[in-house]
């Protein structure tokens, strides 16, 4: 390759950042290089419908190769970018790769779309067969393996990722239980009372929950898994160990270029990193929140990737445009479809509307009377009049939003002049 | 193989050959047509491939469940009568030429 853009990781960022460099009338050459094997792929998939054998590697792919033809988008699978380099008198942002498979690259533009990795268990035994973590479709493939043979399954983690294993081995008919550190469940994304939803929702499908409990070692006999020990001394049989306790950013490659990198590639609302000709997109980096511009997370899901990928393209392309779309998440348990809109970092008050019990109810998450965030099960309804909420600047007071028989949309205020 | 006909919104006509048992949803976004986006990969948490169903195949498409009917009352901006989420219409043989038409803008 000469020159043109180079995007380095082949994830839903990188897919839909090449995609929309054409949109936007990019011409020159774009290359997208990745480690895996397989033509970039829909990860969503993998801790549910791939799990459960109702997708298969054939639906995975984001695009058909005849597409990145047509765009000319040329796609390097089977190769990591080691090593990175700006050229220091070049045209700001150009500069060099150097991959695994010893191929130097030039580009004149930088895309990192790199993604995160999960977060590693540091115990005795990690190394059995039967231990597996759940980030690409060769771990859920080796999941699938090893489910259909497991009749116990002990999944460490009660996070999105640990839940939706869970649900899909539980299902199967797996004896199945969740050992979560903290003293509730997926404490990072949601309030109390989603995570002891979540818990009771479990626990009447017949999971069994362990909260605050540590993982001591993870035992074996002739180098497969037989079973988890946890700190109190007990051990939990298990055929299958799922390890879902977050992921950590790679954020090896920004570091190289000494990128600024503060829990994730720092980005601005442009997806500009610290050296602002070069940009990033995706689980990989830190920005502002999309809404009020304010403080740094880093969110990952696939909406935040396709926006966040938009706001890079526009950035290479020269033009300004800035990623506020309102955050949302999804996640499928069974027959629960949790929605997810907004942020709800720094909450002081919380609506519940509907029963818990009857599993189709919301939360409503307000910071000063402030409406922030929505998590919605089995509620689609409530869950799409906030997200429109939040993308419109209009509110919903928290006085009255508790009566479930009045629908949200009754309730839209616009904001205060 | 079915086809699927989509009609841009200037009226050019794109036709991809699909595969049964795949989405109008999953045949837009693998082959890049514009204007369908599909960000949460056909679980109606999105609606973001809203479609007009042409009036031949509305009758054969079905109408909206539950669920999908919610997501379009609420999701999408410009509903009509013969409004689908792609991801929710899978093709068979006997839809083979059905034709959709891609809205102006998806949330």
């Amino acid at each position: 390759m000469n020159g043109g853009v180079l995007i380095v990781g082949a994830s839903q960022a990188g897919v839909q950042l090449a995609a929309s460099l054409r949109d936007y009338g990019h011409d020159a050459a774009i290359t997208l290089v990745g480690a895996e094997s397989h033509p970039p792929y829909e990860r969503p998939p993998l801790s549910k419908a791939f799990l459960a054998g109702t997708a298969d590697i054939a639906t995975l792919p984001l695009r058909t190769g005849s597409f990145y033809a047509e765009q000319r988008i040329t796609v390097l699978a089977a190769e990591r970018v080691t090593r990175l380099h700006l050229s220091p008198s070049g045209p700001p942002g150009s500069g060099t790769a150097l991959t695994d498979r010893g191929r130097t690259l030039m580009f004149d533009r930088l895309a990192l779309t790199v993604g995160a990795r999960p977060r590693r268990l540091h115990v005795p035994g990690v190394g059995l067969d039967g231990v597996c973590y759940l980030r690409g479709v060769d771990d859920a493939a080796q999941i699938r393996t090893h489910l259909a043979a497991a009749r116990d399954v002990v999944v460490v983690g009660g996070g999105f990722i640990g839940l939706e294993v869970a649900a899909v081995a539980r299902s199967e008919g797996a004896n199945v239980t969740v050992v979560e550190a903290a003293d509730r469940l997926i404490a990072r994304s949601v309030a109390p009372e989603i995570s002891e939803f979540y818990r009771r929702a479990h626990i009447r499908r017949g999971t069994r929950i362990r909260l605050g409990a540590g993982v001591a070692a993870i035992e074996g006999e002739h180098g497969r898994v037989t079973g988890v020990r946890l700190v109190d001394g007990e051990l939990l049989p298990a055929g299958l160990v799922v390890v879902g306790v977050g992921v950590v950013p790679r954020t090896e490659l920004a570091e190289q270029l000494g990128l600024r990198c503060d829990g994730g590639i720092v980005v601005d609302e442009y997806a500009r990193t610290s050296e602002c000709a070069v940009v990033a997109a995706g689980d990989c980096t830190a920005a502002p929140d999309p809404l009020t511009g304010e403080g740094r997370m880093r969110l990952e899901s696939v909406p935040n990737a396709v926006a966040q990928a938009r706001a890079a393209a526009a950035t290479l392309v020269g033009r300004q445009q800035p990623y506020t779309d309102v955050p949302w998440f999804w996640s499928d348990q069974y027959d629960l479809k949790l929605q997810i809109a907004g942020v709800p970092i720094g909450y002081d008050q919380l609506v519940v509307r509907g029963d818990p019990d009857g599993e189709s109810f919301s939360v409503l998450y307000y910071r000063g009377g402030r409406l922030l965030a929505i998590n919605a099960v089995n509620n689609t309804r409530d869950y799409l009049t906030v997200r429109k909420a939040l993308a419109s600047g209009m509110s919903i007071p928290a006085e009255g939003a508790a009566a479930s028989d009045v629908p949200l949309k009754e309730l839209l205020l616009r904001p205060a002049a | 193989m079915p086809k699927v006909i989509f009609v841009a919104l200037d009226g050019s006509r794109r036709t991809i050959d699909a595969a049964v048992g795949d989405s109008v949803m999953a045949t837009a976004v693998r082959n890049g047509v514009p204007g369908i986006i599909g960000e949460c990969g056909g679980n109606l948490s999105c609606a973001t491939c809203h479609v007009y169903v042409d009036e031949d195949f509305a009758a054969l498409v079905g109408p909206a469940n539950d669920l999908e009917d919610d997501m379009l009352d609420l999701g999408v901006s410009d509903r009509r009568s013969t409004s689908r989420l792609s991801c929710q219409i899978k093709l068979t043989e006997a839809l083979d030429g059905i034709t959709v038409e891609v809205p102006e803008d998806q949330p």
